[in-house]
């Protein structure tokens, strides 16, 4: 199990809907420390993927505009029920994290 | 295209490639066409330069969004943009004030329905922009959406 990101795919007739929260700071690097007055350095997701059985469905670019802890919902054609969903992040950082689920 | 870049840079090294058959995706290979110049534009038309090669967008009532008419918090505005048109390529949601406009853009692939859902930072209150490509031609529409407090900076 994935420690930052919450996933849920959900077959519903042909379409499956996909659920994610992915836990992150995303950070614009524009916001300043209250305390210090300092800026508080970027750091936030840039891509986001979305793979079902391989096959890339949805790839997503994201600047610091996105909330804090975000969340994406989309929907996808041509899968069934048991299939195996994984999405997966990079931030400007360097750091990533995937995780991978069963379409329910 | 994205997988198309993707896979090349797989090939030029074989540990990535492990790497990707094994389920894990090397984000310095995936980040190499983060298009920074559109992220850092101060300008919607900027913006979409940088994403598309042209600011040219079409309005058109197919594209919609759904987004409150009044966001309390701006730090979390939820926007969903769906598109009532065949081959759709790529979905970017803007934010027309933000001091970076650009929030987010997703690329579909074959399977994925043109129906997004996520939430945005907004500065203020200003119009979110959705630009839909779909057969090689960018669609918009635009909504409102009044912020009473903001979420950039803070």
């Amino acid at each position: 199990m994935s420690k930052t990101i919450k996933i849920r795919a959900q077959q519903k007739g042909d379409t499956c809907h996909v659920k994610a929260l992915i836990k992150h700071p995303m950070e614009t690097g524009l916001r300043k420390d209250k305390k210090t007055g300092k800026k508080i350095p970027a750091h936030f997701i840039q891509e986001v993927n979305c793979a079902h059985e391989g096959e890339n469905v949805l790839t997503g670019l994201w600047g610091g505009a996105v909330s804090t802890n975000p969340y994406l919902a989309f929907e996808f054609e041509g899968a069934k029920k048991g299939d195996k969903v994984t999405l997966s992040w990079a931030d400007n950082k360097g750091e990533s994290d995937s995780v991978e689920t069963t379409i329910r | 295209m994205k997988r198309r870049i993707f896979l090349k840079g797989t090939l030029a090294s074989g540990a990535v490639a492990t790497a990707v058959s094994a389920g894990l995706l090397s984000p310095r290979q995936v980040l190499a066409d983060w298009p920074k110049n559109a992220f850092e534009a101060e300008t919607v038309q900027d913006a979409l330069k940088g994403l598309y090669d042209s600011d040219l967008t079409e309005p058109s009532d197919a594209v919609n969004i759904k987004a409150p008419d009044i966001a309390e918090n701006g730090a979390v505005v939820p926007i969903s943009v769906s598109a009532d048109l065949p081959n759709v390529e790529s979905v970017t949601i803007i934010a027309e004030k933000n001091g970076t406009p650009l929030a987010a853009s997703y690329q579909l692939g074959a399977s994925a329905k043109p129906s997004i859902s996520t939430r945005i930072k907004m500065g203020e209150t200003s119009n979110v922009i959705a630009v839909v490509k779909a057969d090689g031609k960018a669609y918009s529409a635009r909504k409102e959406v009044k912020v009473t407090i903001g979420g950039c900076g803070g």
